[in-house]
């Protein structure tokens, strides 16, 4: 691990960190212009978070330790998560942690606390919202997985730093299996961050909620902890699909101008997909619940037949 | 006086076995004490099970050992043979049955139908009898040692046999275990290729047409999956699991199981010497049918240890998928690829054995404090039961495969396994594997929501029965156990590179390659298992880094800002009237999955008129292969029974006349 | 023969397929009439491609031909047809979808592998493609089998002979004009019979139901 690494990572921290909820905020403002209303300035998550830690924590009375220490183990996972995923550079001391696969299964954990939080209250909301999160994460896993097999067909490797470096170095070409892989990851970025057309983000309709339902009881720190965990997630989820399907300007191991272009050529990237999502959250409804389970599967359907048009074309 | 003779390390597990067998005596003639049977038998026993996994471990790099006993007929003795495989799966044994003999010790109080001496006793003989199935090394000896493991086995599950219902589970296992039994000994019959010498060296010495090979392959299977549960013969599984007492449901399905899986390796890998490729694709897909099942149906119990069965089937599943997947890639000689998925069998071996005990020993802590087994009954025991639920939480991270526990540690292997399948030669199954890949994910994935539903429904929430609020938290003893099991699982999921430096030596005996062996699993800290650019996982930053994150920001966010607390009653939404039955049931947390895989069930539902005065809605959920397969091979047993009921007439010139017929035909027999 | 037309074919040829698996897993009957134009324009595309790269201009005028029959004038007449007959949706399928795309995706695999050799003799740009066009060929067919109404068994027929089309560019460089000719006034007047018969049956039965053509069997 060299000086370049740390600085590397040191950098990534404080990018995810300062990152995250101004994509958000950023999202916010688009959807509000596509919208025609005037939207709240773009560090208004920010504020909220500040908002929000001077407040004061309500627990409910027969709440357990698990509901506690969640906030800060979903925290601790997204932020694991923004340091794996090569967001600025390859050259990460800590990316041999964990490669795609890895990835995957830490966002399954961080689901699985979540849900075991929301059932800890033991009213029917928070039930409700932890078996309707497990559906989404059952269907939306396999489909990520399948994305990542496709990459890493393609790449010969899961670890995400190999994979973008493969990916960025080969010459221009147009593949069929990384376009159904990309339409595939979308979906499931749709699905597992809790956007329109799977989820409303900002209703507060408890029959309609998935997210929100599993985050009703938290108060204070806790939630801006978990509001700032899903606005990593956020970040993450789009880094991830940067680093496996635009990984131009992210910069390689030695290069140190590169370095320099990594940083603006994220925040370029990230504003164009963020634009994108607002749209696609203005243009589409959200679906019912029983269609929910039909979009994964068509999400993870498109998975595998990347990974069988890849083996068959080559391509 | 000459040197004394060495003690080899197979002497000191048959010394280990013997005591045991004293142990199991001692019980017989302390037959109603308890204290005895608690405090000094069953702890003593767990001691055993440490020097028996030690002595095996130390033995396991080194050269085969054999042994050969006295017993048994006058010119058939037992031949043992201890090799890296035995040595495996006797250390597999000893560590689990170390948490759940100290578990037992403190589990068994009151009296369950059987005194405790003799139940002392049909739990060594068992856990005897099967370290006796891994050490033997002839037919003969094996048959002998598999029957007694069933025999007593089945004592054991029918430990409160007052109950028809638990009679019932314990004659089903029986039988489909004989119906295995029968499978394994033809088995061993083509094996022996006529040389009339049944011993397993005899065996790997002889080379079988394709055809004999491939029955021998086939009954193997049909014979050992019988005993590990793979479909179509897992119904005895969901039904002796709940029937037993816990510490022996979590004995059978953390390790009975397991020495089938032994049987599969060991008939495959070391007697039949070169597999044919499409073994391999039998195997995965029986597995994969099986995982799917398992997981579906796990999803929709509502018995918390019918729900524990059945994810225990949808993990051998997945075991028998990894075995299938070395045999494919055996077959084409690509040895270091099915070194991978070899290891990620084995690792998982252990790690199910690990985690599925510790959950079984959890619901039998739940089973003593509540005596409700039905998961509608209880929640929010995590407030009364605090180190169960904790424990708990550990075993069921690792079930659901979540990283950094052990359980994600051989899923990764196994799926890192699968994306070398596009270097097969055969264009079929090059294409074929990635969809059986999916299914191997779509797995994993419903197993965390059955984990889900099992943690959540039982300890969190709010209790659902009044009298729930007097559930006693486990004992002294209990905690050791669980204790116990929760380290091993930690560990298992923190060093793999350790175990895998372990079980190297078995991979290459059996496919000729190791991982560690070409010094490619990586250093202590990071597992990669080919090479570090293609993929690396390191289980120790992972947990370090997210508790160093969550530690952290505790402590910032109390710097900066402040830590206060208020209690107040949960979000009602204005409706003031909430109560503890108002949370998710088993079944409505299982609905979505219902709803999705309805063609694998067989529901029955009583729905409720728009009339009825008290409406009731029930449903109950089957296994269709009871009505396909089951209730019709019995039909036909009875029609062919009734047919030759007929001989029997009652009266006695008929039987004289039988007498003369017989007598009439072996007089002209000689004649010819 | 650059390889950006080869990787444009195999764009192409995953678009198709991608469409056949769609189309099996469609419910709504005026999607699956737009699938079916959709489909019809890749198959210009991949036309219009391999003549510009081959230099052969029939298959431009092949290219016409497709784009005015398949992605103009028919899904026209099948709109048309659908307005006047009053069916919108085809709810049931007789087996359900999620099977029927895992038997799709071992046809995939089967059909690709069957076409291996054959493919590898082929001189074109396009060797993988005539695989896939095999699968759809196939899968189209399952369609047919697996529809409860009549109006989406026409719209599978009709599918299966864009996967042939398909098959002859890709491997062969199209067909030569007359049979070209020849097949294009085959699927018209089939178009036009199907039509026909269709309003007789409605008219029979009050319903496009096939299940109701098993009334006619002798009891």
């Amino acid at each position: 691990m060299n000086l370049e690494g740390f600085l590397a990572q040191l950098l990534a921290v404080a990018a995810a960190l300062a990152g995250a909820p101004l994509l958000s905020g950023w999202v916010n403002q688009c959807r509000a212009w596509l919208q025609n209303r005037r939207a709240p300035p773009i560090t208004m998550p920010f504020r909220t978070l500040h908002k929000l830690f001077w407040k004061e924590s309500v627990i409910a009375h027969d709440a357990s330790p698990i509901f506690r220490i969640t906030p800060y183990i979903v925290f601790g996972c997204m932020l694991l998560a923004c340091l794996i995923i090569p967001t600025l550079s390859t050259n990460l001391p800590l990316a041999p942690a964990a490669d795609a696969i890895a990835l995957v299964g830490l966002f399954g954990g961080a689901r699985l606390f979540i849900s075991l939080a929301a059932m800890d209250i033991g009213t029917s909301f928070g039930t409700l919202g932890a078996r309707r999160e497990m559906l989404v994460g059952f269907l939306a896993e396999p489909a990520f997985l399948m994305v990542v097999f496709t990459a890493s067909l393609i790449s010969s490797s899961t670890s995400l730093a190999t994979t973008v470096s493969t990916l960025g170095h080969r010459e221009f070409a147009i593949l069929p299996s990384l376009a159904f892989a990309g339409l595939a990851f979308t979906m499931v970025s749709l699905a597992e961050n809790a956007r329109v057309p799977v989820d409303n983000p900002a209703t507060h309709l408890e029959l309609t909620m998935i997210h929100e339902a599993l985050i009703l009881e938290y108060s204070g720190r806790h939630l801006a902890l978990i509001e700032w965990a899903a606005s990593l997630k956020l970040f993450a989820y789009s880094c991830a699909g940067f680093a496996i399907f635009f990984p131009w300007g992210i910069a390689e191991a030695s290069d140190s101008v590169a370095f320099l272009w990594a940083l603006p050529a994220l925040a370029a990237k990230l504003a164009v997909g963020g634009f994108a999502l607002a749209l696609i959250e203005t243009i589409l409804a959200k679906m019912r619940i029983f269609r929910v389970p039909e979009f994964l599967a068509t999400a993870f359907l498109l998975g595998v037949l990347a990974i069988l048009v890849h083996l068959l074309l080559g391509a | 006086m000459g040197p004394l003779p060495e003690l080899l390390a197979i002497d000191g597990i048959m010394i280990v076995v013997a005591a045991w067998f004293a142990i199991g005596l001692v019980g017989i003639a302390a037959l109603h004490d308890f204290r005895l049977v608690g405090r000094v038998l069953f702890p003593l026993s767990a001691v055993l099970s440490i020097a028996i996994s030690g002595l095996a471990l130390y033995a396991l790099p080194g050269a085969p050992q054999t042994a050969v006993l006295a017993i048994g007929l006058p010119d058939l003795p037992f031949h043992l043979r201890l090799d890296a495989l035995s040595a495996f799966f006797l250390a597999l044994l000893g560590l689990a049955s170390a948490g759940i003999s100290v578990f037992a010790g403190g589990y068994f109080r009151q009296g369950e139908g059987t005194p405790p001496g003799l139940l002392c006793l049909h739990y060594h003989l068992f856990l005897a009898a099967m370290a006796m199935v891994m050490l033997a090394d002839d037919a003969y000896a094996f048959m002998v040692t598999w029957e007694v493991m069933a025999l007593s086995s089945y004592f054991l599950v029918t430990t409160n046999h007052r109950i028809a219902e638990i009679r019932r589970a314990g004659f089903l296992y029986i039988l489909v275990a004989h119906v295995g039994a029968i499978a394994i000994l033809l088995c061993f019959g083509v094996l022996q290729a006529n040389t009339g010498d049944y011993t397993f060296a005899n065996m790997r010495a002889q080379s079988l047409s394709p055809f004999w090979a491939s029955c021998a392959f086939l009954l193997a299977l049909f014979g050992f999956g019988a005993k590990a549960g793979l479909l179509p013969l897992h119904v005895w599984l969901p039904e002796a699991h709940p029937a037993a007492p816990s510490p022996v449901s979590a004995l059978m399905s953390g390790v009975m199981l397991k020495t089938a899986i032994y049987g599969l390796v060991r008939v495959n890998f070391d007697l039949l010497g070169s597999p044919l490729w499409w073994w391999g694709v039998v195997a995965l897909v029986v597995g994969l049918a099986t995982a799917l099942f398992g997981v579906v149906f796990a999803a929709a119990q509502v018995d918390m240890k019918r729900l524990l069965a059945y994810s225990s089937i949808e993990n051998i599943g997945l075991i028998v998928v990894g075995l299938g997947l070395a045999i494919v890639f055996a077959a084409y000689r690509m040895h270091s690829l099915a070194a991978l998925a070899l290891v990620a069998s084995l690792y998982h071996c252990l790690n199910h054995a690990l985690f599925k005990s510790l959950l079984f020993l959890g619901t039998g802590s739940v089973l003593h404090a509540t005596q409700e087994r039905n998961l509608g009954k209880l929640g929010g025991l995590m407030r009364y039961m605090p180190w169960v639920a904790w424990t708990s939480l550990v075993g069921v991270i690792a079930s659901a495969g979540l990283p950094p526990s052990n359980g994600f540690v051989s899923e990764w292997l196994l799926l890192q396994g699968f994306l070398f399948t596009g270097e097969l030669p055969n264009p079929y199954l090059r294409m074929l594997v990635p969809v059986f890949a999916a299914g191997v994910v779509l797995v994993a994935a419903l197993a965390g929501y059955v984990m889900v539903k099992f943690f959540g429904v039982i300890f969190l929430g709010r209790p659902r029965e009044e009298k729930l609020a007097s559930a006693h938290d486990a004992g002294g003893l209990e905690r050791l156990g669980l204790l116990w099991l929760t380290a091993g699982c930690v560990l298992l999921g923190l060093f793999p590179v350790a175990v895998i430096e372990v079980i190297d030596p078995i991979t290459y005996a059996l496919v000729g390659r190791g991982l560690a062996q070409s010094g490619r699993a990586g250093d202590w800290l990071l597992l990669a298992p080919v090479s570090a650019e293609r993929a690396s996982y390191s289980p120790l930053l992972f947990l370090v880094v997210i508790a160093t994150v969550v530690l952290l920001a505790f402590v910032l966010v109390r710097r900066f800002y402040h830590g206060r607390v208020r209690r107040a009653a949960p979000w009602d939404c204005g409706f003031p009237m909430q109560t503890a039955r108002m949370q998710d049931t088993a079944e409505g947390f299982g609905q979505p999955i219902r709803q999705i895989f309805e063609p694998f069930y067989l529901m029955k539902r009583e729905l409720p008129s728009p009339f009825d005065a008290a409406p009731r809605y029930k449903v109950t959920v089957e296994d269709p292969l009871w009505g396909w397969v089951y209730l019709r091979i019995a039909a036909v047993t009875e029609a062919l029974s009734r047919w030759v009921g007929m001989l029997q007439r009652g009266r006695i010139s008929i039987y004289l006349l039988y007498s003369f017929l017989t007598l009439v035909t072996l007089l002209l027999f000689t004649q010819a | 023969m650059s390889p950006l037309t080869g990787q444009i074919l195999n764009l192409f040829a995953s678009v198709l397929l991608l469409i056949a698996f769609a189309m099996l897993a469609q419910r709504r009957i005026v999607t699956l009439i737009n699938l079916f134009a959709i489909q019809g324009l890749a198959l210009v595309g991949s036309t219009v491609t391999v003549a510009w790269a081959t230099g052969q201009r029939h298959l431009y005028y092949s290219a016409g031909i497709t784009l005015v029959l398949k992605v103009v004038i028919l899904p026209f007449i099948l709109h048309r047809l659908i307005r006047r007959l009053n069916v919108k949706w085809d709810i049931e399928t007789l087996i359900n979808i999620p099977t029927m795309m895992l038997v799709g995706i071992v046809l995939v695999v089967f059909a690709f592998n069957l076409a291996l050799p054959i493919s590898q003799f082929s001189q074109s740009i396009a060797r993988g493609t005539l695989g896939i066009a095999l699968a759809c060929v196939l899968m189209s067919f399952l369609m047919m089998i697996t529809r409860s109404k009549a109006v989406p068994q026409v719209i599978g027929f009709l599918a299966m002979e864009n996967g042939l089309f398909f098959a002859a560019t890709s491997a062969t460089y199209g067909m030569p004009m007359v049979v070209e000719l020849g097949i294009a006034l085959d699927v018209l007047v089939g178009m036009i019979i199907l039509g026909v018969f269709m309003f007789q049956i409605r008219e029979q039965f009050d319903s496009l139901d096939i299940h109701h053509l098993e009334k006619l069997k002798e009891d």
